[in-house]
């Protein structure tokens, strides 16, 4: 990066550092964030609109759609997450080139599970094994976000039905009385009220999911923990220009500060969301905001 | 028509074809001088420069791609890449759920190294990376064996006291023993462990696999491979 970065050990420790904290391995570590952010901001919607569904499908009338939504939620919320994530990154590819290679490959003969070996005829392989290393590494990234948002889902759609069971019946009532369809009450006065009653639960879930997202380091996906344990790992001189003892430590302890600042940031924005939402609720809350103004 | 039939089954053969040439190479990245990620982030070391020259003479294109130690098996058995290329010694019980190629590093020999010479590696605590030969030895030795996913936890373990000496191949342990400037020191007697590194397979994959073991026989005839052996582990090392 630095001219001066020629040869590092005659260098003084500043420079060294600056040297050292731009190198090549240190920029994959600093984009190794970048995907955790990406993640945040992927499965944080998607797994919003989940919860939604599961919770549409738990409250509905249709006895086979509520059973369903009910069964998502209380499956996945009684299920260990990391038991989860470790059975389902490998079941949904396995399902995916299940399908593809039944499309694919009509005329293969060859059974798909030889012993411990998982074959699908090459044309079905995702991503295709002439794919470039991106486009497996996105693949990879992909199928995380499918569970993550799959698993996230889950908790948001309790708490989502507990909000829209929240909104006082009064209100409904009201919206019946005025002549409003099941429909029209559904989205003009359930769904506004509830956010407020669910936003206290879903905030608690999204520092749960900040908190959660090292675990894409057991799907093996190369994130901010695998590049931290990387790089801290004793390095010597004969196999880099950089030779240090253990610093684990270091490199962990600015995964932790990373993390106290991303959800100290959250819960600031989430405080003013929640006012945002009480202005004008009949709740505590909203009450104590008009007497406040009055 | 006939014509036409017969160039598209000439098509769908080569294609078939193109298809096998990309092969991904499976390796830890994590355990110098065998594989390791340089300061440009690129994998690196003996492996490296074997593998590339081992694709060249099978006339292969191969991409390299990083994967954990302990799940380095089960992602090759169910084709996440085709080969692993990443220290890994010949073994019965690895032999029944994947294939090898020949060997293309002799026999390696294991060493114990502890905090100081009177270092208790006989009947004391001793560190091994999960799943690999060296930790089944210790296992059936009289020593308490424990067990980390890397080898560099192995060798931390031994630093900060929490084990009395780690046991792993002595090629990995030569340069850290050298930079350590006394804090590790080679304990006990060498240990002659495994049948020797190859390159593992799916066992399905016989065809492969003998691309691998003739692009091998033909380094090790021309004197190659004992030069990329004597660049990455030194003029003492053992040769074929």
């Amino acid at each position: 990066m630095f001219s001066f970065c020629e040869d590092p050990s005659t260098l003084e420790t500043a420079r060294w550092f600056a040297c050292y904290l731009t190198n090549g391995v240190h920029l994959q570590f600093y984009q190794s964030f970048l995907k955790v952010l990406l993640l945040l901001a992927i499965t944080a919607p998607v797994a919003l609109a989940f919860g939604f569904l599961g919770a549409m499908a738990a409250r509905s009338r249709l006895l086979p759609l509520s059973l369903l939504g009910k069964s998502y939620i209380a499956v996945v919320r009684g299920v260990p997450d990391i038991a989860f994530f470790l059975f389902f990154v490998i079941a949904l590819d396995q399902a995916f080139e299940y399908v593809r290679h039944r499309v694919l490959c009509p005329d293969w003969t060859d059974p798909i599970r030889q012993g411990s070996d998982f074959i699908v005829c090459a044309q079905a392989k995702l991503p295709l094994g002439t794919a470039p290393q991106w486009v497996h590494e996105t693949y990879a990234f992909v199928i995380a976000v499918i569970t993550f948002s799959i698993v996230f889902g889950a908790f948001a759609a309790n708490v989502l039905y507990g909000g829209m069971r929240a909104v006082p019946r009064a209100q409904l009532e009201t919206a019946e009385a005025y002549g409003m369809s099941p429909r029209q009450t559904f989205w003009r006065v359930l769904v506004p009220q509830m956010w407020v009653f669910a936003l206290p639960g879903l905030s608690n879930l999204w520092m749960v999911l900040i908190k959660a997202t090292p675990l894409l380091f057991l799907l093996g996906i190369q994130d901010i923990v695998y590049w931290a344990r990387e790089l801290g790992g004793t390095k010597t001189p004969n196999f880099t220009a950089y030779p240090h003892g253990d610093w684990r430590m270091w490199y962990f302890l600015a995964l932790l500060i990373f993390y106290l600042a991303m959800t100290k940031v959250s819960e600031t924005l989430l405080e003013r969301l929640m006012k945002r939402l009480t202005h004008g609720q009949a709740t505590t809350g909203g009450e104590a905001q008009r007497r406040a103004a009055a | 028509m006939k014509t036409l039939i017969l160039g598209t089954a000439a098509l769908a053969l080569t294609a078939g074809l193109a298809w096998a040439d990309t092969v991904r190479m499976g390796t830890e990245g994590a355990y110098p001088p065998y594989n390791f990620i340089n300061d440009k982030g690129e994998i690196d070391g003996f492996e490296r420069e074997l593998g590339d020259e081992l694709c060249k003479r099978a006339e292969l294109t191969c991409e390299w791609v990083k994967n954990d130690w302990d799940s380095i098996i089960p992602n090759l058995v169910s084709g996440n890449y085709d080969t692993i290329i990443a220290g890994m010694s010949i073994t019965a019980e690895r032999d029944e759920v994947i294939d090898f190629t020949q060997d293309y590093f002799p026999p390696t020999a294991s060493a114990y190294v502890g905090a100081s010479a009177d270092a208790n590696w006989e009947g004391g605590v001793v560190a091994a990376q999960t799943a690999t030969i060296q930790a089944g030895h210790i296992a059936e030795s009289g020593a308490t064996l424990v067990e980390f996913a890397t080898p560099e936890e192995t060798v931390a373990a031994v630093r900060n006291g929490e084990a009395d000496a780690v046991f792993a191949d002595r090629d990995y342990l030569a340069p850290l023993v050298e930079a350590s400037g006394g804090a590790l020191v080679f304990v006990g007697p060498d240990v002659p462990l495994g049948g020797g590194v190859g390159m593992g397979l799916r066992e399905s994959d016989t065809e492969l696999k003998e691309k691998f073991d003739a692009a091998i026989t033909s380094m090790k005839a021309d004197g190659t491979l004992n030069a990329l052996l004597i660049k990455w582990f030194g003029e003492g090392t053992q040769t074929y």
